[in-house]
């Protein structure tokens, strides 16, 4: 057979089989083709690290219970010669591990799916609550009174008391009371609860987990319920807002501790999260392990794992959009795959920050980088200079956007450092050379290229097919494989030589 | 004046297109083991020697930083020179010194370099600035190439070469690179040098353009560029097609100079050569490829065979 049919044939194969397979699958596990057509469900993990001592262990962990918003089904937990129940104590639902003998590090892991449902009037309190009783040094003492005289005035209810004490801890400055205060108190929730129950308001301090897609190692944080007209109200120590978010998830709500260990040390918990779309009857169908596709699908993993595949699925996409854009397209780029990494990083920091940035680090880079030329280092210690030098800057921009109210400078430590030194030694080394009209093409030619990876990156519908359905990178893979034969002319040369139309004399 | 023009037409004038060009001529015919000797243009130059291709004369080769220490007084007992990065592509890092004043050199453009400038680019080039990847390179130093008469009026500060693509041992096409202020002195056709597409039988000019746009006029001189013709044309594509024997690559860009008192000289090699040639020239180079391709084992094995071959074939267009 010549080598061209069996090239083709090899491409027709591969598409086919990831067409067949993801068929199978449907067909298998029911996992719908279009998002949309199934619940979303939140895969939350609990992950408790700590270093036995020895002896017994036992850890008691509080989960969440009666949620407003959630309902929580299959919950799990993997930790390796543990015992583990989960124990009920007054309302307070808390998963226990126990251990006769363990040392050294150890791994536990809780894991529970949360299905958004309706917000379900929570049944009342079987007695009221009462307002703490609550100690103060006598410094502040004398600074509580005072700011709860103040908020007082301007609010009728415990809901707007509590909305107005938090705006007057957030003015910076603005009420020495409340720095004061706030400078001696554990965190801005803590002194909020400590304020209200002053106040013989019932409070109490809560947990709550932001949700976010595919966020590891996430701590919880510490908010405030208000206890008015029968029934618990969140507050966000700040913002003020009253009620809970779509999005956050109420960990923590009562009794004792978040953990308690005994038997060992070093203890700490975080958290994964993943949002899985599951279709309805899938998840009636709680039993999970009796398909081959589950056992051999990436939701078998660790969720951890399952958020780094959510972004690793979407690189063939990407890879794709490289190879489209250069051999048929013709765009010149900076660095054949930096594109794909630049992508990566909008995705993360959403489009408009991350372009403001990546081009704000790239122009001040390439300034320093024309100093930098005057020095007459030898190359590879330009390169590191550079690493260093773009490190600063990145800083330097969180710091900037920190201080002017926007939390995405943060975000930019995302772009991949040592492709941003090189990119910049690149372009100056074009600029130099070829002139800035170059370093423009092939910048521009790689944003471009950045900017439609991204708009297909972050389609929701290939987000849940590259996910759900892995197997369809082999059509992918068969695409790229098919235009790596491509050789007709590129769009950019239909223009480059339209000149050879035109006579001359 | 339209703007585009669309595949169909292409395809009609034979245009070989970047991805035809990499996959069907390139990795076709050309060794990756081979690449090496034309990427290194000290290698070239020591293989040109060997199979008796004229090349400028080499006075001195940089390998070493510390070297560079002591140029100053080894450049100083010539007149004017070529400094050339050995892995350099596209002219880059060339620095073409004209003549010595006092204590510092003239540049072909005029400016002004010290012992200092010079042994600063010296360190950039061997770190690498010039070389794919940045890896170490070295530094040539050459003779001046004095240009051929025939060109006086035609070129800006630099000297014109003549580009020839060999596929097989075949000449296949030609062009003429003239410097202009554009380009600054620099032969590269997108840096906006004129490109004068030669016929294949006369070396006489078919056609000439500039950043894609066709001319009459050498845009700084005003010389009428269809008044040139190659002297010594069927000599030069004689050297042009033993460049393959040379180096074994199938598709061959052969850049050429016209001495004064040498005649035609080899100054370096390209084993991925442009397209603008085609533009220069007015026509595709797909069928004459594909005529050299038809031609299967029955290739001759001189290269006057060869040349003669072309010169008769390609000669109508």
């Amino acid at each position: 057979m010549n080598p061209r049919a069996t090239f083709f044939a090899t491409v027709a194969l591969l598409a086919a089989s990831g067409i067949l397979v993801a068929i199978l699958r449907f067909l298998e596990t029911g996992t719908p083709f279009l998002p949309g057509q199934e619940r979303s469900v939140w895969q939350v993990e609990a992950r408790v690290d700590l270093v036995a001592l020895g002896g017994p262990v036992s850890v008691s962990l509080s989960v969440p219970e009666d949620l407003p918003q959630f309902s929580v089904t299959q919950e799990q937990a993997a930790s390796p010669g543990f015992g583990f129940s989960i124990v009920e104590d007054g309302g307070d639902r808390r998963a226990e591990w126990t251990r006769r003998e363990a040392s050294g590090p150890q791994s536990l892991y809780y894991s529970a799916q949360f299905l958004p449902r309706p917000r379900a009037p929570a049944a009342p309190p079987p007695r009221l609550p009462r307002a703490e009783p609550v100690f103060w040094s006598e410094v502040q003492g004398t600074a509580a009174a005072e700011l709860l005289a103040r908020a007082g005035e301007t609010s009728s209810d415990p809901l707007s008391l509590a909305r107005e004490l938090v705006k007057l801890m957030a003015t910076r400055q603005g009420d020495q009371n409340a720095a004061l205060l706030l400078n001696q108190a554990e965190s801005r929730a803590a002194l909020l609860n400590k304020l209200l129950n002053d106040a013989d308001v019932p409070a109490r301090q809560v947990l709550a987990l932001q949700l976010e897609d595919a966020r590891r190692r996430q701590d919880l944080k510490p908010m405030v319920e208000v206890f008015h007209a029968g029934e618990w109200t969140l507050i966000d120590p700040q913002t003020g807002a009253a009620g809970v978010p779509e999005d956050l998830l109420l960990w923590h709500r009562k009794g004792r501790s978040l953990i308690d260990v005994s038997g060992a040390r070093q203890s700490r918990v975080n958290f994964s999260m993943l949002r899985q779309s599951v279709p309805a009857e899938t998840l009636a169908r709680a039993a999970a392990g009796d398909s081959a596709f589950y056992k051999v699908g990436l939701h078998s993993l660790p969720i951890e794992e399952q958020g780094m595949f959510k972004m690793l699925l979407l690189l063939p996409l990407g890879a794709m959009v490289v190879v489209f854009m250069r051999v048929l397209v013709g765009v010149r780029t900076a660095g054949t795959f930096m594109p794909i990494l630049i992508a990566l990083a909008f995705l993360q920091t959403s489009l408009l920050p991350g372009l403001a940035s990546f081009i704000s680090v790239v122009a001040l880079g390439l300034m320093m980088r024309g100093y930098l030329s005057r020095l007459n280092l030898l190359l590879v210690a330009r390169i590191a200079t550079l690493i260093v030098l773009v490190i600063f800057i990145i800083s330097a921009l969180s710091i900037l956007g920190y201080q002017l109210g926007y939390s995405t400078g943060m975000i930019i430590t995302f772009f991949p450092m040592i492709i941003i030194a090189w990119t910049i030694e690149r372009m100056s080394i074009l600029w130099e050379e070829e002139g800035v009209r170059e370093v423009l093409i092939q910048g521009t030619g790689s944003l471009v290229v950045a900017i439609a990876a991204y708009a297909l990156m972050r389609w929701p519908l290939v987000q849940h097919l590259t996910f759900n359905f892995p197997e369809l990178n082999l059509v992918l893979l068969a695409a790229i494989l098919a235009m790596g034969q491509y050789t007709g002319y590129k769009l950019s040369e239909l223009r480059r030589f339209h000149a050879i139309e035109e006579d001359w004399r | 004046m339209r703007r585009w023009v669309t595949p169909q037409r292409l395809e009609r004038y034979g245009m070989l297109g970047m991805n035809a060009r990499n996959l069907a001529f390139i990795q076709r015919y050309n060794e990756r083991s081979r690449f090496p000797l034309v990427d290194d243009k000290l290698r070239t130059k020591l293989l040109a020697e060997e199979y008796g291709v004229p090349t400028p004369s080499l006075r001195l080769v940089l390998r070493a930083q510390h070297q560079v220490q002591r140029v100053g007084s080894r450049l100083a007992a010539l007149e004017g020179f070529a400094m050339k990065p050995a892995k350099g592509s596209g002219g880059k890092g060339i620095w073409v010194i004209q003549r010595r004043d006092e204590d510092a050199w003239v540049k072909a453009s005029g400016v002004r370099v010290g012992l200092a400038d010079l042994q600063r680019h010296l360190s950039n080039t061997l770190a690498g600035l010039y070389s794919l990847g940045g890896n170490p390179d070295a530094v040539l130093v050459e003779d001046l190439i004095s240009a051929d008469d025939c060109f006086s009026g035609y070129s800006f500060e630099g000297v014109p070469d003549i580009r020839v693509v060999v596929f097989r041992g075949y000449p296949v096409m030609a062009m003429l690179r003239l410097s202009t202020h554009d380009s600054d002195g620099k032969a590269n056709l997108h840096q906006g040098a004129v490109g004068v597409g030669l016929a294949l039988d006369s070396g006489r000019c078919l056609r000439a353009v500039q950043f894609g746009q066709p001319l009459t006029l050498h845009p700084d001189t005003g010389r009428p560029l269809d008044a040139i013709r190659v002297p010594g044309w069927r000599e030069l594509l004689v050297l042009a097609a033993r460049c393959h024997d040379m180096t074994g690559l199938g598709y061959l860009g052969v850049d050429l100079v016209l001495d004064r008192q040498q005649g035609p000289l080899l100054l370096e090699l390209n084993a991925r050569p442009g397209l603008a040639i085609q533009i220069a020239n007015g026509c595709g180079l797909l069928p004459r490829l594909r005529r050299v391709e038809a031609l299967g084992d029955r290739r001759l094995p001189e290269p006057a065979e060869r040349v003669a071959w072309a010169m008769e074939a390609f000669a109508g267009s």
